[in-house]
């Protein structure tokens, strides 16, 4: 139970610092890091929805990237018709989807798609396990690599480049500010509602699939059927980051997908500590802030983010988030 | 931790506020890092030669070169740029080697009133529909280079021609240059996988196909791969290959080796090319860095020289940006290619040679010049951009 | 000779020709995976910086083949070479990790990976390296009327399938083999017959990497021998060792065979196949994405049928 409120205190802490930065940062007249401050909320957001498979199902998914891809696809697609005066889908019966740059639709469709295509490639995947499961995840998200890569309508390789933020009804978006904020809040509203689930009944289940499987399904428990609701409420989530990062770049590109993204985003989980939602948006931000300041002083910087991570795995297990609670006190 | 997180981003926030007003600061976004980084260390070292000529001054301008590597990921470049305009006040940015970083860069930051003047990456949208002001591009249009191949192939006589590209859409404009120019007969289109390393099994369909010649598009590793493969096969004595200077500049003809004799290959620029400016640069290049420039460092180092001489014009007062714009446009330089000016949608109208890959008599690989294929070349996108 | 006749014939083959192609590559995978499969199946690791070894390979190859102008001589340095750096790297970081769970060792390899890499591109420079094939080997073949086949591709065919020999004698005919494979089954089992697992885990795995550099060390003439070329191939080597079944060089040979199949065929002839079915640029495009996706799909389908792949090994 101490270690449950400690956790919280340390998600509330983060939290808090990602609500005042920007702010400080305007004060020292540093505007430009808000964009990057942006960009860990964002991939902070998609690890911890990784977090949920990984941390609290077990499952190694290497093509977590996939969802984001799909859920910024959702976003590039609708505002590329837009531009465009053309509809999505025209299909008969008054089945018409016309583009649109509303972020609220947005994230509606990337929600649907990547929770949809989260239920069909889990519902193949969750049939496997461990080394497998990991190297099948990671080819459902090359087939959508390949696929997006194919699509010449949509720039193929190159990517769709959105002129502009989309439009939410009393916000102006491409206010770096308000934007930020809004990234912020839906981060907020993930957390609390992750929380909620990992701390329900069915989450209780999901994680006792993780350490002892036989004996859940013994006690009765479908644990395959809660494995895939999981994968796909997470696959949802990523789909949510991927329409903001599309907005937040405004550009969208299938190297979203590549098995690399899927690789640091992974990282990232593991560099902040998995299993406690709050580690991998630390995850998040030491990984993207060592790529910026390690860059600054070499162009080499491969070399030491490399050992880096070695030396996270040596010598600080449960990553980042463990050391917090080390440090945090030794009362229990 | 979130001290530590605190104090670097206190860091990098002091590391701003040391350096000195005076320098015009231009921001070079370019790949470093990934395979393709020889790329983008030569646009650099090319434009860092044009920058050390001038002892730290462009057009007698004192300018501070900042170089980040993007990691050849669009996002990435996209942060870097954001860092680079609002940190660092830069108000030229250059540098970007690959048109999918291009696409996701340069719209952004012209509308934010900075320049970018493009040493490499020249996708069709910047050239047509999506032309800007503040955009420039100093090299080519992505097509042009495939055009020059396409003509030369066509005047030529051949008449059955087998085209290979990745399916990306570089590749596919790739082709499209080629046939703009070329009206024979099509043994066989060809596409393959973005980053493929083994082409056995298209090399096997393509001499079933029995063309009287091939062209192809494979930049960087693949170039190197596809070539040597297709000498191994036998292919390289009995059809002759025709390409872009992409696959053929002078660092990667060190990789390909006796493969690569004899292969055409369309550019805008050869170290032979015969100017005054052109011998001291090749010159100078050598001397400092210990290689032949490849066509990468020719631009860089254009850029470098067409950004100082509108510096120069200007006086170095980046407050006058119609001043610099006009100055831009008129691209007042001796440029290491000999012709060049700007068209209306900012990209180069230029003359564009073929060349041969040849063996030196030190046992390195080179190009030199066959013909000039195009005089004052127009690229075909022009005609869309809405500029004057 | 009429030419309706003639077009199976030449059809044939252009077919014929490119079962060869994908033999190779299915060779070459081999030689990947089977390193790979071991390791996995004898240490329970998984190691993304398999591919730095292939790398490795290559590299040191093309470098000593460029000195000295012997391809026979680069094999010899590169293949210790690449053996010492993989027990080193097992015995500084992967000894540590055999305990721990294998998201740790996913980490700990992906920063392998970025440290390889740039350290390649530190020591060689940015430049891809240059590696001939030698010149007895330079010639193509004519294997049947018709078939012209590079020599030094069928050396690399003929190379695989020795190794696949060896390894086949290796595990089946010595006592290291015996000890090794008992390793696998049941750790404490060797330990108690005296056997030292340490040191025998430290030779399994510069085994497998210098099984990596050889391919990599082959490939250097026919590819660009460039950092980051490992990635290309290792991903493909997971899918092999996947389908085949992990830990088992039986599954990792079959399942190379087959994945090289699956990719060449797939590249030459579905993007046809589907222009000729359906005659549209979408359909040319979905053939294309299809040729692409082709061993994606086909490791998709062989899990959904045979989840834990083609020959699970018994330990795992």
């Amino acid at each position: 139970m101490r270690a449950f409120l400690r956790n919280e205190r340390l998600m509330l802490t983060v939290l808090l610092v990602f609500a005042l930065l920007p702010p400080l940062f305007q004060l020292m007249g540093q505007e430009y890091l808000l964009s990057l401050l942006n960009r860990i909320l964002i991939y902070g957001l998609a690890a911890a929805s990784l977090d949920l498979i990984l941390g609290y199902g077990g499952m190694v998914s290497l093509g977590h990237a996939a969802f984001l891809g799909i859920g910024a696809y959702s976003a590039g697609i609708l505002a590329f018709h837009s531009y465009e005066g053309s509809a999505v889908l025209n299909w008969p019966m008054g089945l018409v989807l016309p583009g649109s740059e509303s972020l609220l639709l947005a994230l509606f469709v990337a929600v649907v798609m990547a929770g949809f295509f989260g239920l069909l490639t889990g519902s193949i995947s969750l049939r496997t396990r461990g080394m497998h499961f990991i190297m099948i995840t990671l080819a459902f998200a090359q087939m959508f690599y390949y696929l997006f890569i194919s699509l010449d309508r949509y720039g193929g390789e190159d990517g769709i480049s959105l002129f502009g933020r989309g439009h939410l009804p009393g916000f102006d978006l491409n206010n770096d500010f308000i934007y930020y904020y809004l990234c912020l809040f839906i981060l907020i509203l993930f957390l609390v509602l992750a929380r909620r689930f990992t701390t329900s009944r069915f989450g209780l289940v999901l994680r006792g699939g993780r350490d002892n499987e036989q004996r859940l399904r013994a006690l009765g428990f479908p644990v395959y059927r809660y494995r895939l609701i999981c994968y796909a409420l997470a696959a949802a989530a990523a789909g949510v980051a991927g329409v903001l990062m599309a907005h937040q770049g405004e550009y969208v590109s299938p190297g979203l997908m590549h098995w690399t993204k899927s690789g640091e985003i992974m990282v990232m989980v593991l560099l902040g500590g998995s299993g406690t939602l709050v580690g991998p948006l630390l995850g998040a931000g030491v990984l993207l802030l060592l790529e910026e300041v390690l860059a600054i002083y070499t162009e080499h910087w491969m070399v030491i983010l490399g050992p880096f991570l070695i030396l996270v795995v040596l010598f600080a297990r449960n990553g980042i988030h463990g050391l917090l609670m080390k440090i945090g006190g030794r009362d229990d | 931790m979130k001290k530590v997180l605190l104090m670097a981003l206190l860091a990098l926030c002091y590391s701003v506020t040391a350096v000195a007003q005076e320098p015009v600061r231009i921001g070079m976004i370019t790949t470093l890092s990934t395979k393709a980084g020889y790329l983008g260390e030569d646009i650099r070292d090319g434009f860092q030669l044009a920058v050390d000529e001038g002892k730290g001054t462009l057009g007698g301008i004192a300018v501070d070169l900042l170089v980040d590597d993007d990691n050849r990921k669009p996002e990435k470049a996209r942060q870097i740029a954001e860092r680079f305009i609002k940190r660092d006040k830069a108000q030229i940015l250059t540098g970007i080697v690959f048109s999918n970083v291009a696409t996701a860069v340069v719209p952004k930051v012209v509308r934010e009133d900075v320049f970018y003047i493009s040493p490499n990456a020249g996708p069709s949208m910047l050239a047509g529909k999506g032309c800007d002001p503040n955009y420039f591009n100093v090299a080519w249009q992505n097509d042009n280079l495939h055009e020059a191949a396409g003509k030369y192939v066509n005047d030529k006589g051949f008449n059955k021609v087998y085209l290979l590209a990745p399916n990306y859409p570089g590749g596919k404009d790739a082709v499209s240059g080629f046939k703009r120019f070329y009206k024979g007969g099509i043994a066989g289109e060809v596409y393959t996988n973005l980053g493929q390393s083994d082409y056995a099994a298209e090399l096997a369909s393509l001499r079933a196909a029995a063309p009287d010649a091939v062209f192809f598009f494979l930049p960087g590793g693949m170039g190197i791969n596809f070539i040597k493969q297709y000498a191994q096969a036998g292919l390289n004595k009995t059809i002759p290959l025709f390409g872009p200077a992409f696959s053929f500049d002078e660092r990667l003809l060190q990789a390909v080796g006796d493969a690569g004799l004899g292969v055409i290959n369309g550019s805008q620029w050869s170290p032979d090319l015969d100017t005054p400016k052109n011998r001291a640069f090749v010159e100078a290049f050598r001397a400092t860095y210990g290689r032949t420039p490849t066509l990468y460092a020719s631009q860089g180092y254009d850029a470098a020289q067409l950004i100082g001489s509108a510096l120069k014009k200007v006086g170095g007062d980046m407050n006058r940006q119609d001043d610099f714009r006009a100055a831009l446009k008129a691209a007042d330089f001796t440029s290491v290619r000999g012709n060049f000016r700007f068209g209306k949608n900012n990209h180069p109208i230029q003359d564009i040679y073929v060349r041969e890959v040849v063996k030196t008599a030190d046992g390195k690989y080179t190009n030199r010049i066959v013909e000039k294929t195009f005089v004052d070349h127009v690229d075909a996108y022009a005609s869309e951009c809405s500029m004057k | 000779m009429s030419s309706v006749h003639f077009v199976p014939v030449f059809l044939m083959l252009l077919f014929v020709e490119q079962l060869l192609n994908g033999l190779q590559l299915g060779v070459m995978l081999f030689l990947m995976s089977a390193g790979l499969t071991l390791v996995f199946g004898i240490m329970q690791v998984v190691n993304l910086a398999h591919g730095s070894f292939y790398m490795i390979g290559a590299y040191v190859a093309a470098t000593v083949m460029l000195k000295s102008g012997s391809f026979v001589l680069a094999l010899a340095v590169a293949l210790p070479v690449t053996a010492a750096v993989g027990m080193l790297v097992e015995l500084t970081v992967l000894r540590r990790l055999y305990e721990r769970d294998h998201l740790d060792q996913v980490l700990a390899t992906f920063g392998l990976i970025f440290f390889f890499n740039e350290l390649t591109r530190m020591i060689w420079g940015r430049q891809p390296l240059f590696m001939d094939v030698p010149p007895w080997l330079s010639r193509t073949v004519e294997l049947l009327p018709g078939i012209y086949y590079p020599s030094y591709r069928l050396l690399i065919i003929a190379v695989g399938i020795l190794v696949a020999l060896f390894l086949y004698l290796l595990f089946s005919r010595t006592r290291l083999g015996l000890q090794i494979r008992a390793g696998a089954t049941n750790r404490e089992m060797v330990a108690a017959m005296g056997i030292n697992i340490r040191v025998l885990y430290t030779l399994v795995f510069g085994l497998g990497a210098l099984l990596a550099g050889l391919a990599g060390a082959m490939a250097g003439p026919i590819l660009a021998v460039e950092a980051g070329m490992g990635e290309s191939i290792l991903i493909l080597t997971f899918v092999v060792i996947v389908i085949g079944g992990i830990g088992s060089i039986r599954g990792a040979f079959v399942g190379a065979l087959v994945v090289g199949m699956v990719d060449t065929l797939g590249r030459a002839f579905l993007p046809q196949i589907f222009r000729l079915l359906f005659d549209s640029a979408a359909a040319d495009r979905l053939g294309l994405a299809l040729a692409s996706m082709a061993v994606y799909v086909f490791m998709a389908l062989i899990l959904a049928w045979k989840p834990r792949g083609l020959f699970p090994a018994p330990g795992n």
